[in-house]
């Protein structure tokens, strides 16, 4: 018979590294974790179109249509137009409650209407959409302080009701499918 | 003179260390969970407009990507304007591709949002395909990704 040749080691595993191999691992996963959430514009697209059933009719006043063409040329209701002057047009035309004839009946029925060329670049569509939406947190922000708040922001509203400010002033962008162009 | 006698205080000095491992660990935990590997390798480039009026996805397993931009080709050039969805590239000529996987996964997930990561230099008329492909599938709630610019309020 063999004979056992040395006494048993002691049979725990070395524990004093633990921490460091732990470590390590973390290290690891700090690096590579990426804690982005996406930003960006969010918007409920229309369902498909029924060919039984004729789009909602809009009336003139009640439709504020912005046409960008492919170089970036901004029409309002047919009128040359910047950049700078879309939020204030938004303004005056979701706010007007039927004071000017050429402009919406009440901010629930106003719509803004955005149209391109299929050539216009993404970033300029970015840009008036961006515009447009500036507009109506601008009104926001007036609605929830005259609520007495701060600004829209810090508008709380009672858990599971509708907003108030969001219904009295809907964002109603149409978003048109855009020209063939040149 | 009497010396002041240095007051030393009955307690141990030191930091009890036994207990950091499984700090470490939990850590280690957190970061595991929260970490997401990128899924998908790009064929696209992505350089997203900047925007300030916008809002934030918080859910983001209900987020689908389709991806638009100039092909990447090797060398440091760009090609066409292609669509991603994936790791694969959507024939330009036929999008239906896009319907039918949104579809399915609007099956899977009704509140599924598909993100739109376009590069800022595609044009309107892509974007627009995706969108009546998208409306068909009835995947209607949509994010057109951009990030932050100076001064970006959330919505």
């Amino acid at each position: 018979m063999f004979k056992k040749k040395r006494g048993r080691e002691g049979a725990e595993i070395p524990s004093s590294s633990l921490a460091d191999i732990a470590f390590l691992l973390l290290v690891f996963f700090l690096v590579v974790t990426t804690i982005d959430v996406d930003t960006g514009i969010g918007l409920v697209l229309p369902p498909p179109p029924d060919p039984e059933q004729p789009p909602p009719e809009v009336r003139e006043r009640n439709m504020l249509k912005i046409l960008m063409n492919a170089q970036g040329g901004i029409l309002i209701n047919e009128e040359r137009a910047n950049l700078r002057d879309v939020q204030e047009r938004v303004i005056r035309f979701v706010t007007n409650r039927g004071v000017d004839p050429n402009l919406s009946d009440s901010p629930q029925q106003a719509v803004v209407s955005i149209k391109t060329d299929r050539q216009t670049e993404y970033e300029r569509y970015i840009e008036m959409l961006d515009e447009v939406r500036g507009a109506y947190r601008i009104i926001w922000d007036q609605e929830a302080r005259s609520r007495g708040f701060r600004d829209y922001a810090h508008y709380r509203t009672v858990e599971g009701e509708p907003n108030p400010v969001r219904r009295e002033f809907p964002m109603n962008i149409s978003l048109a499918e855009p020209d063939p162009g040149s | 003179m009497s010396h002041f006698k240095k007051k030393q205080a009955s307690t141990s000095q030191e930091i009890p260390t036994t207990s950091m491992p499984d700090i470490i660990f939990i850590l280690l935990i957190f970061f595991m969970v929260v970490t997401v590997l990128r899924e998908v390798e790009l064929l696209v480039r992505q350089d997203l407009t900047r925007a300030e009026n916008i809002e934030r996805i918080e859910e983001k397993r209900l987020v689908s990507y389709i991806y638009v931009g100039p092909l990447i080709l090797p060398g440091g050039q760009y090609g066409d304007t292609r669509i991603q969805v994936d790791d694969a590239l959507v024939d330009p000529n036929d999008l239906t591709a896009i319907q039918n996987v949104m579809r399915q996964r609007r099956t899977d997930e009704p509140r599924l949002i598909v993100s739109l990561r376009v590069d800022y230099e595609s044009e309107m008329g892509i974007v627009s395909d995706i969108k009546q492909q998208l409306r068909f599938a009835d995947a209607l709630r949509i994010n057109y990704s951009t990030r932050r610019a100076e001064g970006a309020v959330e919505m």
